[in-house]
């Protein structure tokens, strides 16, 4: 089906179960609850996790398949905010076209600058897409400013002239959408303590995630995914073997930034402005921490890490103290109160500490991520039920 | 002319902070094979390591005067810090003024101690890993270090004044033959100029005229030989690594006055140190103080108004253009040796 094997149908469709049943899944608590804290299941937050999804998605095919430490892809989430929005500001606020020009532009861009950057591989590599990234920061900050909008970012305004939607006459922003669908709107499903949100926004970066999703499976198992993974293993061997790796490479990085730039036209789309802040290598530096912690190489890994950094940026930095007071008031006074100043410096203000911390973990004990994690503990199981069964057949061959 | 003096003597003060940034990461590159995305870390450190010493200075009890009063009329707390009582009142403010140089004898012995404890305790395990790995963990080891850091100071620039000698500029220019007033400098400026000429000195002398350094050097160029001569040269590298955390160390107490501590100036820093040492070559000491001297002039230069006027915005990006073009042109950087980081 749809020119998959069937384990990748599998995973396809656990991602898509996911995707679907997203606003139910991230929502266990009944709202109202102490626990509703928890609940991830608003449109802002899982709108974030599938563009992020995309992102790391993109940024594995470069990583994960190539071993081509990218640390400048944010650059390529920059200029698909911007090219997004100026789509909206000249064009129509529909999303398609400005999607696609995000894409086609960060596509330009990572074509000109795979183009120079991978001449040298190595640390070399990260320092020139770093660079790079730098500049366009730099750039859009400062003398671009009439592109960019600079320090206030690229916002939309009133007397844009937007081409095909003609001119606005009410005193709003028009807002993002699709054929009518507004992007931003929400309705509430209220099933007795529960309520849960449907966005159109989450609903429509969810099927694009899907998409994306589907066509990095078709990468990883085509041909030019096994060539991708002949250049990370031994590229040298391949050059003896008479092949140029370059045109390979080149087209990995481009594949990557276009879904760098899918991911922020996207963002783009769900919030309609641009800021310079998009492309700082901080940024850069997130997906990477995204695709190691869920698994590099790996198809589901990127989209697990991207969701557990943005839970984890949202959810856990809103935990303060006096939530934490709360928590272990079943302790004794004293004890409390040292359980909670033990606790308190990882969560809350402090949760990227916990993120550095997870990361650091990940890559010594873990190289494969969550992915790998996952499989130990089912291997463990696995080996268990083995060990069952062949007890059994031991213990029961006696009697047979 | 005097325009362009200016622009070195600004340069060199920046200059001077990537060199030596530079110095230690090159040193750990080139005995280790380490890529340490935490040197920016241990530079951060350093410079709390002023905060610190300033604190503890600083740490005063309070003593009710009764010969003054405040304006409500009560009288009038004064705080007393604890180093008047042991020193006396003028040696001790004279101490506190001076807790920036101090710092640098006090951050030294933590600096190798954070060094070693580094080495020993995670980079070890990462020798046989590949380059990206050790990319990947410093990073993590560096966000990591930067918020124990942000936990404990709060994520404010903490300011930490330079001694009251060196405070305030002067007129560099008169002095050598200018007119007045065209060319005034920080005194700190060019303190922490000559002190980075020293350590650099102190680094390379300290390579080239001990036999501890000579092995160190021969460990560089070829450490199965050295090893396979009954050398332990690992015990060496973790010193080297040690020392080259402490350059970083002082890097930053000096830098202190220049630019207030906060918790994330390691990381900006990181990111341009690392252009300086692949502009300056992979591997290659006198390249990576060449190259960060370089950038610094450069950036400055970038900053003059007839240049902006001429090319907008080359001040923000000059020293990464100049890594890509060199990068292009000279694919081993200024000075990089060959076979370093090829593969």
């Amino acid at each position: 089906m749809l020119g998959l094997e069937k384990k990748d149908i599998r995973i396809l469709l656990i991602v898509a179960v996911l995707t679907l049943f997203a606003p139910f899944i991230l929502n266990p608590f009944p709202a109202g609850s102490g626990w509703a804290q928890f609940n991830a299941g608003y449109p802002d937050l899982m709108q974030r996790f599938v563009i992020f999804g995309i992102f790391a998605i993109g940024f594995n095919i470069l990583f994960g398949l190539t071993g081509y430490l990218s640390f400048g892809h944010a650059a390529f989430l920059g200029i698909g905010s911007y090219s997004a929005v100026w789509m909206f500001k000249l064009l129509s606020m529909n999303v398609l076209p400005a999607i696609a020009l995000a894409v086609i532009t960060s596509g330009l861009f990572a074509l000109l600058i795979g183009y120079i950057s991978l001449r040298r591989s190595g640390i070399y590599f990260s320092i020139l897409t770093l660079a790079f990234a730098q500049m366009t920061y730099a750039l859009a900050y400062s003398v671009l400013t009439p592109i960019t909008g600079g320090e206030t970012g690229l916002q939309l305004a009133l007397d844009d002239p937007r081409v095909l939607d003609g001119a606005s006459t009410g005193s709003n922003i028009p807002v993002p959408g699709i054929f009518g669908l507004e992007m931003r709107s929400n309705s509430q499903l209220e099933m007795g303590d529960w309520v849960f949100n449907l966005s159109t926004g989450y609903y429509f970066s969810g099927i694009i995630m899907l998409l994306a999703f589907y066509l990095s499976i078709r990468i990883f198992r085509s041909p030019f995914g096994m060539m991708l993974r002949a250049i990370k293993s031994n590229q040298q061997r391949l050059n003896y073997t008479g092949l140029n790796a370059r045109p390979y490479t080149l087209a990995a990085f481009m594949i990557s930034g276009m879904y760098a730039g899918l991911a922020g036209g996207l963002m783009a789309a769900m919030d309609p402005l641009a800021g310079a802040e998009r492309m700082f290598w901080t940024a850069s530096g997130e997906v990477v921490l995204m695709t190691i912690l869920g698994g590099a190489g790996t198809l589901i890994g990127p989209v697990l890490g991207a969701g557990l950094i943005k839970y984890m940026e949202n959810i856990l930095s809103k935990i303060n103290s006096d939530i934490l007071h709360t928590w272990f008031a079943f302790l004794p006074d004293g004890l409390e109160d040292f359980v909670v100043s033990m606790v308190y410096p990882f969560i809350g203000k402090g949760w990227h500490l916990t993120l550095g911390l997870m990361f650091m973990a990940v890559v010594i004990f873990l190289p494969g991520g969550l992915v790998e994690a996952g499989q130990r503990i089912s291997r463990i199981f696995k080996r268990k039920k083995t060990d069952e069964t062949s007890k059994k057949s031991t213990t029961t061959e006696p009697a047979e | 002319m005097d325009a362009i003096i200016l622009q070195i003597l600004n340069g060199l003060d920046k200059g001077s902070a990537y060199a030596l940034i530079a110095l230690g990461l090159t040193l750990i590159f080139g005995t280790l094979g380490v890529v340490n995305f935490a040197h920016g870390a241990l530079f951060m450190i350093g410079a709390f390591c002023a905060v610190t010493l300033s604190r503890i200075l600083t740490w005063s009890y309070t003593v009710i005067d009764e010969t003054k009063t405040d304006f409500l009329g009560n009288p009038l707390k004064v705080e007393v810090p604890y180093v008047h009582g042991l020193f006396g009142q003028a040696t001790g403010d004279a101490i506190i003024d001076w807790a920036v140089p101090l710092s640098i004898l006090f951050s030294i012995p933590i600096m190798l101690f954070v060094g070693y404890a580094m080495e020993r305790g995670l980079i070890k395990h990462f020798y046989k890993r590949p380059h990206a790995d050790q990319i990947l963990v410093t990073f993590g080891l560096a966000i990591v270090l930067q918020e124990i850091i942000k936990y404990f100071y709060g994520a404010n620039p903490i300011p930490t004044p330079a001694p009251e000698v060196f405070t305030g500029s002067f007129d560099f220019g008169a002095m050598v033959g200018f007119e007045a007033n065209q060319i005034i400098y920080p005194y700190w400026r060019l303190v922490y100029f000559g002190f980075a000429a020293v350590i650099i000195g102190a680094v390379f002398a300290f390579l080239q005229f001990t036999t501890f350094g000579m092995v160190v050097r021969a460990g560089m160029a070829d450490r199965e030989t050295v090893g396979l001569l009954g050398i332990n040269i690992d015990k060496r590298f973790t010193i080297m690594f040690g020392i080259a955390a402490a350059v970083a160390g002082v890097a930053g107490v000096m830098y202190a006055p220049i630019n207030s501590p906060n918790y994330h100036m390691g990381m900006d820093f990181l990111v341009l140190s690392f252009v300086v040492v692949v502009v300056g070559g992979m591997g290659s000491l006198p390249g990576a103080v060449l190259a960060g001297f370089l950038l610094g002039i450069l950036e400055s230069f970038a900053s003059m108004s007839a240049v902006i006027d001429l090319l907008p915005g080359i001040n923000q990006i000059i020293i990464y253009l100049v890594a890509i073009i060199i990068l292009l042109t000279r694919p081993r950087g200024l000075m990089g040796r060959k076979g370093v980081m090829e593969d």
